[in-house]
């Protein structure tokens, strides 16, 4: 096997990914970036409304202590208040240095940065009603994020191994990462990428679920690789059901719809998030609004024949709005769902959008596990960005236009701190051959398997699980069931079998792969989410409503080698502002 | 059950290409290409091979020929594109084909790289953002949006003769999207790199492109602007 050695290597070319390694190579490091398809076709591009952050353009008066406090409400109080407090206070330069970039950002006619409203925002302290705080560039604000981003690399001449797949991390024999295996999808190469410093920026694993927002892409590979090299996981009962993904389709829907005045309607025609955030409405926590949909719909108010979705209702906006703000929006509902905005509202339900948990971070990206007294202890050589890692600035439900901030700012923040790691000096041990040939050992396996269960039926069969069992609302004895079928689905999953056998552009063998990666994802969510016996941000047991900050008011952490669920203190002391304090939390 | 004829490839078996058909059950609905590919692979023929991602037209992934046309499987449905009893799936015209609908887009890439698509100011930024007035941000609707799906240089006869030195569509439609920011200063050196008789001037104004953009952008306009710039230039 080849080896290939790099100062940096980013596996992932997204957001994260892409900001970590524009910050590594400007700084003159050899520095590459692995990502399976090209970088612009990474699940970012997807994002829409916007980014959250306060550079008081739609107010004068804005404060990133506000933006603090709305974050830390919308995490239920399980976001970490240091990393909360960094990403709120320095988003506003990394708002600015992505403008600096050409970010083709909609303006004001001031000629600043057009900000819109978007859910959970308010000013000052939750006191001053609703805020607009996210930046936006039309509603295609992920795609001129990510595009922006790929063309400043091509600029700083960034290393792409385009359409190369991560398989496993490698270990050296002190337990520090020095790099992983990856594929070269179109000749079946198979090589050791060497390197000191990992960066995960793999993104989320929405496809766990049959219903979701994400690209067919977000298959938990950061996910799959850490708990496989004994990387824990945190808060991985954690996932964002979207409150507007369009009915049958999946396709996202932007919060910026309502953040522009849409609202949705039950089937009387009600706008029934009157009776559930008398103040915020439609633009509660997205957790809020995904419950009392369900809620709607499970008491006979739903629309359609099977009173199976709610509506969005846009029309009364205007063409004139829609077509300037909410283009995009126009075009995927007349695709997906076959009816015209400017019209008639669009059938919407709550989708799998985004995860919470991941692997636990430092604000400079590092990646944590907990030694055996309970402490935070660095691993060595390996960080992780983006939706993959668990800062933690989401805790229990995340933002509107948080994710495409919390990416920029701890991608940039990856890279600034392994930039100057990199100048201290980073001294790790080479792998052996042995520690190269366990990483491998996992593609050895499926390439050497004669026979069993085909792809597509096992992650049909994963999905279902998942969207059955672990939904938007939860019970204890359901979700034991859902984690004895996964109990029995593991064999089958590890023994797939591949259906083509070349080298060439292989993408069944990738699917394996990554269907393996979808199950660590899934199972680790199933286990902690039967753990945690409390309702909090999107996690919502029938059998235990109450929060109950007593017990839970902790990060949970899951260990995939052991199955374990133990617990991790939630950081409450930000540096330069009083701590917020758990409070009730209504909208 | 839908008729598809798909165009196979693989490197390491087959010594030329070819079309193989398969009969789907689609159970009448009016799916989207792509559904269909998954399908098929799912349940007819796992080695089957394509590129696809955020399945709702954005990423770019799964530019494809379909009957005849390009376009993007994800946001392609049955009842456009089938109008007769079959449909015809082949890789985009023109690139290389790596294996089945896969093609080699370094070409296409390459001349997108070309025209330099990053924002070039060196005048030293303001703590703030540089302004832009909402007048000037609307010169760059029907630019930035382009997703590289390369469905437009793929379907252009002068990019088919000369891939190498006719920057294309999709590149050129770049080109003018920072000719065009009120932001960026080099104008003069941008347009200097594209004056010779490929680059842009290949253009015949065909069309193709505009025609198949998924994405209803409009690169021909693009190209007469570029035009119209480097002949004020040149007198």
């Amino acid at each position: 096997m080849r080896t290939i050695s790099f100062d940096g290597v980013i596996v992932g070319g997204g957001g994260a990914g892409m900001r970590a390694a524009l910050q590594l190579a400007q700084s003159g490091y050899k520095t590459a970036v692995i990502s399976k398809v090209f970088p612009t076709r990474s699940h970012t591009v997807s994002a829409q409304g916007g980014i959250t952050c306060a550079i008081a353009s739609a107010d004068p008066e804005d404060d990133w202590r506000w933006h603090m406090y709305d974050t830390v409400k919308g995490s239920d109080y399980i976001g970490d208040q240091d990393a909360i407090e960094y990403m709120c206070s320095v988003g506003p330069e990394a708002i600015f240095e992505l403008e600096h970039m050409g970010l083709p950002f909609s303006r004001t006619e001031e000629g600043r940065i057009y900000q819109r409203p978007f859910g959970g925002q308010s000013k000052n302290f939750g006191e001053g009603g609703q805020a607009a705080r996210t930046c936006a560039a039309a509603d295609r604000t992920g795609h001129a994020l990510l595009h922006t981003l790929y063309q400043n690399n091509i600029k700083n001449e960034t290393v792409f191994f385009n359409e190369w797949f991560a398989v496993d991390l490698v270990k050296n024999q002190d337990g520090a990462v020095v790099g992983v295996i990856a594929i070269c999808i179109e000749t079946g190469e198979t090589v050791y990428v060497k390197s000191k410093a990992t960066v995960f920026a793999t993104g989320g694993a929405g496809r766990i679920y049959a219903s979701t927002t994400n690209a067919h892409i977000n298959t938990g590979d950061g996910m799959g690789m850490a708990l496989r090299a004994g990387v824990p996981a945190q808060d991985m009962e954690m996932w964002q059901f979207h409150p507007t993904g369009i009915y049958g389709a999946g396709t996202l829907v932007t919060e910026g719809c309502r953040g522009e005045g849409g609202y949705l309607v039950n089937k009387d025609g009600e706008r029934f998030m009157e009776r559930y955030a008398p103040n915020a409405k439609d633009l509660a926590g997205r957790d809020v609004v995904a419950r009392s949909m369900v809620l709607e719909i499970l008491e006979g108010r739903g629309c359609g024949p099977n009173g199976d979705h709610v509506k969005l209702k846009l029309d009364h906006l205007g063409e004139d709005v829609l077509e300037s703000r909410l283009p995009g929006i126009c075009e995927l509902s007349r695709t997906f769902a076959h009816v015209d905005p400017v019209k008639e509202p669009i059938p919407v339900v709550p989708t799998c959008h985004y995860m919470m948990g991941g692997i636990p971070t430092n604000v400079h990206g590092q990646a944590l596990t907990v030694d055996a007294s309970g402490n935070d202890t660095v691993i060595p050589g390996l960080y992780a960005c983006g939706e993959v890692a668990c800062v933690s600035v989401h805790g229990a439900n995340r933002l509107g236009g948080n994710s495409l901030l919390d990416l920029v700012v701890f991608g940039r923040a990856s890279g600034l701190f392994i930039e100057k790691s990199l100048r201290d000096g980073i001294e790790l041990r080479d792998a052996s051959q042995t520690d190269i040939d366990a990483a491998g050992s996992r593609l050895e396996a499926l390439n050497a398997r004669a026979s069993g269960e085909q792809v597509a039926p096992l992650r049909h069969e994963l999905q279902e699980i998942m969207q059955n069992h672990f939904g938007v609302f939860r019970t204890g004895e359901f979700m034991r069931e859902g984690i004895a079928k996964l109990d029995d689905l593991r064999t089958r999953v590890e023994n797939v079998a591949l259906a083509d056998r070349s080298n060439a552009f292989n993408t069944s063998r990738i699917e394996c792969l990554e269907l393996q990666n979808l199950f660590e994802t899934a199972e680790a969510t199933a286990i902690v989410a039967e753990a945690r016996d409390e309702s909090r941000g999107a996690h919502a047991r029938e059998d235990f409503t109450e929060r109950d900050d007593e017990n839970w008011l902790c990060h949970s952490l899951y260990q995939g080698e052991s199955k374990k669920v133990s617990k991790r203190s939630v950081n409450f002391t930000p540096q330069t502002v009083e701590t917020f304090q758990p409070m009730a939390r209504s909208y | 059950m839908l008729e598809v004829s798909l165009y196979r490839y693989n490197p390491e078996t087959d010594e030329a290409p070819y079309m193989q058909d398969f009969s789907v059950d689609t159970s009448g609905r009016d799916l989207m290409v792509l559904d269909v590919l998954e399908l098929i692979k799912a349940d007819y023929d796992g080695s089957v091979t394509y590129r696809r991602s955020c399945r709702e037209g954005v990423c770019g992934s799964d530019g494809l020929n379909m009957n005849g046309k390009n376009g993007l499987a994800c946001v392609t449905p049955l009842s456009e594109t089938v109008k007769g009893e079959k449909l015809v799936i082949r890789p985009l015209p023109g690139l290389p084909v790596i294996r089945d609908l896969v093609v080699d887009m370094s070409l296409f890439y390459a001349q997108y790289e070309k025209v330099q698509p990053y924002l070039q100011n060196p005048s030293p930024a303001p703590a703030i953002e540089r302004l832009q007035s909402p007048e000037e941000r609307a010169q760059l609707d029907g630019l930035y949006e382009c997703i590289l799906c390369a469905c437009c240089s793929t379907s252009c006869p002068s990019f088919w003769w000369n891939p190498d030195r006719f920057i294309g569509p999709a590149g050129l439609l770049q080109a003018y999207r920072f000719l065009a920011d009120s932001r960026d200063t080099a104008t003069e050196e941008r347009l200097g790199k594209l004056d010779d008789p490929f680059s842009v001037f290949r253009c015949h104004g065909i069309q193709n492109c505009v025609n198949v953009c998924p994405k209803g952008l409009n690169p021909t306009k693009a190209i007469g602007h570029i035009r119209t710039m480097l002949l004020n230039r040149a007198t």
